[in-house]
């Protein structure tokens, strides 16, 4: 216990390191945010206005402790373009990044535990083979690609979904997840191709263990010596992997919002980065370090879950 | 890595299937058939034919000349990206790694936190410092790539640093730096090898993920990434535009993961 | 009769030539009686003890011949019926306590799962089963031990929850598969005697695999000797004992150790 009451201090401490040095990096920098709200022509009297109006003319330490102050009470300061708090900017859009990173996620994690086990069970038959060859082909397809062919065959073209058609989670729970779908299995797919490999090569090598053979001598069918006994170990040592995975996903829902057009943090991030607008990117950025932050926390607390020898030799 | 080894059929395939792309793009850095920028208002979206083999986009610009000059470019900063991770990472790795002690534990603390990111927001999170365009990019990418090599060029080191072969060239006299980079550094260059082939399948996913939303590769240079983040208007009318830069990253990516997957490079 | 093997080979395709590793198999056993298998390593005694407890894969392994339990014959039977046997009718206990228990399970859900398999029983009565065998086996603090791993316990306990686990439905037959080899010799002597009681209490018959020749004797009527696939000699325990037919024999007898346990 003492172990995760450990890392759940550090990781506040991680996420308070990068929130300093975002702010650090951004006020380092050239280039003035009121030049690139109002443009070179602008005259210096309106400049000076805009600067103290944004609280540029603070000396940087006096800023950056305000700032920092904001934070912990979950207060990023004011948009430089939209002319309104950060928090209540991103507070709806921060959700529908989280739920398709997370669903993403799920569709990984049953996709590549079906596909394995299908494939573990009649290993070196053609059904094998054949899976093998495809999850290498894959593996090797960029989520943004992935996006753009699902939303070519399952959209345009077979009309299983609307392209674009994108619905709030608020107005209508069941289409907003339908829709979702199509976007999280192209963030999954190359990822639990990964997974597959991984998961795989796990439970042949289980399958030839001692314990195995007493699941049979039981009288276990197959299947369940495969779900009640050679999965869990086969994860142990793929939670890492899948830790890094649910990582990767936070970027690859960025990146797969802009395919599907789904207003989450990815394009709100674009745009700001676009136009300077600081304090939008820095909190993106902390919120993403701490999506990172507990997504690893929660690998951790898994791997204790699945692995009971960890969790004792603590 | 002398010689291919006996019926290596990843290492065969992989090279196929990446020099379908390198060669191409190796060729675009010098000569492509049409101006990758020149625009055609008759040609706008037209199909494939014998003299536009991939056909035009919507600016009738010859698709299979953008391929090849993004394609080169992908290439490039995926090389450079490495260049820049692999050396930058080998160097502190090998550091901090040999001589251990509060400098390591500081810095690996601070590494396993950048680590922990996915490189792409990484690489984004740079862009945003420090604006876009190609050197930006690359030494965004290149940054991002740091941690990852710095933790697998670490852990090398740690290892190497009690085993006997290092003990008795320090005993023979052998300066800290002789140590590290004549004697350390061939026995992981196999470990090395295979994390510089995956960094760069990662670094060129990476580049073509940031010029898709539009902060990598800037208009009208040409680039995968970019051609595909366009072609999604006309993805009904001409799939052919998506399809065909987006098979071209896939390919490059499947044969060098291949060929970093088979025995040639694994059993040096 | 409880068992009857007759004329059972096996071979093994996983290579290019095919490998015959048994050859003419024979044994009959009546209920609760207790048989040993004795030979060295490779001679065939394992493989012949899992193609019983049905448990060579039907690909890997080409059977030819008869195994017979209680009128099913296991080699051809449907899967189903098969597995309606393994865990209640046939139960098995293996060489190495340390591996054949599931590293990431609870010992009680270990134990009951035979149960779970083959018995209607709600989970209460399940528990009171499993405690019920485990301190059958002589387990100190059964509740414990139910609540425990399998790093958590030592080789000879371990050994005891393979043997509660496989007793948990009272078998017909239990095929316990050098069950001691990977354990000092005081538990040794412990495990030989607590299956002995199983056998006396619930008339399970023991197919008992070893190539101990001294553990043998002390547990069994009834012993075959087999050697490089052949069981070149078989009868009563004392009787090999007291006269071997076969050099082979007369060399395992001579290289027990003189030492009384």
């Amino acid at each position: 216990m003492t172990g995760i009451v450990k890392k759940i201090f550090s990781s506040i401490l991680t996420i308070l390191v990068v929130a300093c040095l975002v702010f650090l990096a951004f006020a380092v920098i050239p280039g003035d945010p009121a030049v690139a709200k109002l443009g070179t022509q602008a005259t210096p009297d309106k400049l000076a206005a805009l600067r103290h109006q944004m609280g540029l003319d603070i000396p940087v330490m006096k800023r950056f402790l305000v700032w920092i102050a904001g934070v912990i009470k979950g207060d990023f300061g004011t948009s430089y373009s939209y002319s309104m708090p950060v928090t209540k900017l991103i507070a709806d859009k921060l959700p529908v990044t989280v739920i398709l990173t997370v669903y993403s996620f799920v569709i990984m994690t049953a996709l590549s535990i079906f596909t394995a086990i299908l494939a573990a069970r009649r290993e070196n038959s053609v059904m094998d083979r054949v899976i093998q060859i495809v999850t290498q082909m894959i593996m090797s397809i960029p989520p943004f690609f992935g996006g753009i062919v699902i939303t070519l065959v399952f959209g345009l073209t077979l009309k299983l979904f609307m392209p674009g058609g994108y619905v709030s989670y608020g107005n209508n729970l069941p289409r907003f997840l339908g829709y979702m779908f199509w976007p999280a299995l192209a963030i999954a797919l190359p990822k639990s191709a990964m997974a597959f490999s991984l998961l795989y090569t796990g439970l042949v090598t289980e399958r030839k263990k001692d314990y195995a053979r007493t699941a049979f001598s039981r009288g276990n069918s197959t299947k369940d010596v495969f779900y009640k006994h050679l999965l869990r170990n086969a994860c142990i040592p793929v939670v890492t992997f899948f830790g890094m995975a649910l990582a990767d996903m936070i970027a690859g829902s960025i990146v797969i919002e802009q395919v599907f057009g789904i207003p989450g943090l990815g394009r709100i991030l674009l745009t700001s980065i676009q136009n300077r607008d600081y304090p939008v990117v820095e909190a993106i950025i902390v919120c993403i370090a701490i999506l990172v932050t507990v997504s690893n926390l929660l690998v951790d607390i898994l791997y204790r879950v699945i692995d009971p020898r960890t969790a004792i030799s603590e | 890595m002398k010689k291919i080894k006996n019926r290596d059929f990843n290492f065969i395939v992989g090279l196929i299937l990446a020099m379908i792309v390198i060669i191409p793009a190796l060729i675009g850095t010098v000569w492509t058939p049409y101006d990758t920028e020149a625009m055609n208002s008759s040609l706008k979206l037209a199909g494939s034919s014998l003299s536009h083999p991939f056909g035009c986009d919507n600016f009738g610009r010859d698709i299979l000349s953008r391929i090849m000059s993004g394609s080169s470019t992908t290439l490039l900063i995926g090389i450079g990206t490495v260049f820049i991770g692999a050396v930058a990472g080998t160097l502190i790795g090998a550091l901090t790694g040999y001589y251990g002690g509060l400098v390591d534990d500081i810095f690996m603390r601070f590494n396993d936190v950048m680590f922990s990111f996915p490189s792409l927001l990484l690489a984004l999170v740079f862009v945003a410092v420090m604006g876009s365009g190609r050197i930006q990019l690359l030494l965004a990418l290149g940054l991002a790539f740091i941690p990852s090599y710095v933790r697998i060029v670490r852990a090398e080191y740690v290892r190497a640093r009690n085993l006997d072969y290092v003990k008795s060239a320090k005993l023979a006299g052998a300066s800290d730096m002789r140590v590290m980079f004549v004697h350390i550094l061939p026995n992981i260059l196999k470990v090395l090898m295979n994390s510089i082939l995956i960094g760069f399948n990662n670094a060129v996913l990476a580049e073509a993920g940031l010029s898709f939303l539009g902060i990598g590769v800037q208009p009208p240079a040409a680039s995968l990434g970019r051609m595909l983040a366009d072609s999604q208007t006309y993805l009904f009318n001409r799939p052919g535009i998506a399809i065909a830069p987006g098979l071209t990253l896939i390919i490059m990516v499947l044969g060098i993961s291949l060929v970093g997957k088979s025995k040639t490079i694994t059993e040096i | 009769m409880l068992l009857h093997v007759e004329d059972l080979n096996i071979e093994f395709h996983d290579h290019i030539i095919p490998e015959t590793v048994v050859y003419d198999f024979d044994l009959d056993m009546e209920e609760g009686e207790i048989v040993g298998l004795v030979g060295e390593s490779g001679s065939g005694k394992s493989m012949s003890a899992l193609a019983i407890a049905g448990l060579l894969s039907r690909h890997d392994a080409k059977k030819r011949g008869s195994i017979v339990f209680e009128g099913i014959d296991i080699l051809n039977c449907p899967r189903e019926t098969l597995r309606g046997l393994q865990g209640d009718e046939i139960s098995m206990i293996f060489q190495e306590p340390m591996t054949s228990l599931n590293p990431v399970k609870k010992i009680g859900w270990q134990v009951e799962e035979a149960m779970r398999i083959h018995r209607q029983a709600t989970p209460e009565q399940r528990k009171a089963r499993a405690i019920e065998v485990l301190t059958h086996v002589d387990l100190p603090d059964p509740e414990r031990v139910y609540n425990s791993y399998p790093h958590q316990l030592s080789g000879g306990m371990r050994q005891r929850v393979m043997i509660a686990a496989a007793m948990i439905n009272t078998p017909k037959l239990l095929i316990a598969d050098e069950p001691t080899t990977a354990l000092d010799v005081t538990v040794q002597a412990e495990i030989v005697k607590l299956l002995k009681r199983i056998n006396k209490q619930h008339k399970t018959a023991i197919l008992f695999i070893s190539h101990d020749l001294s553990l043998i004797r002390q547990l069994c009527q009834r012993v075959l000797v087999m050697k490089g696939g052949y069981v070149v000699e078989s009868g009563p325990v004392e009787e090999i004992f007291e006269s071997p037919k076969e050099e082979y024999t007369r060399h395992l007898i001579e290289s027990i150790p003189k030492v009384e346990l």
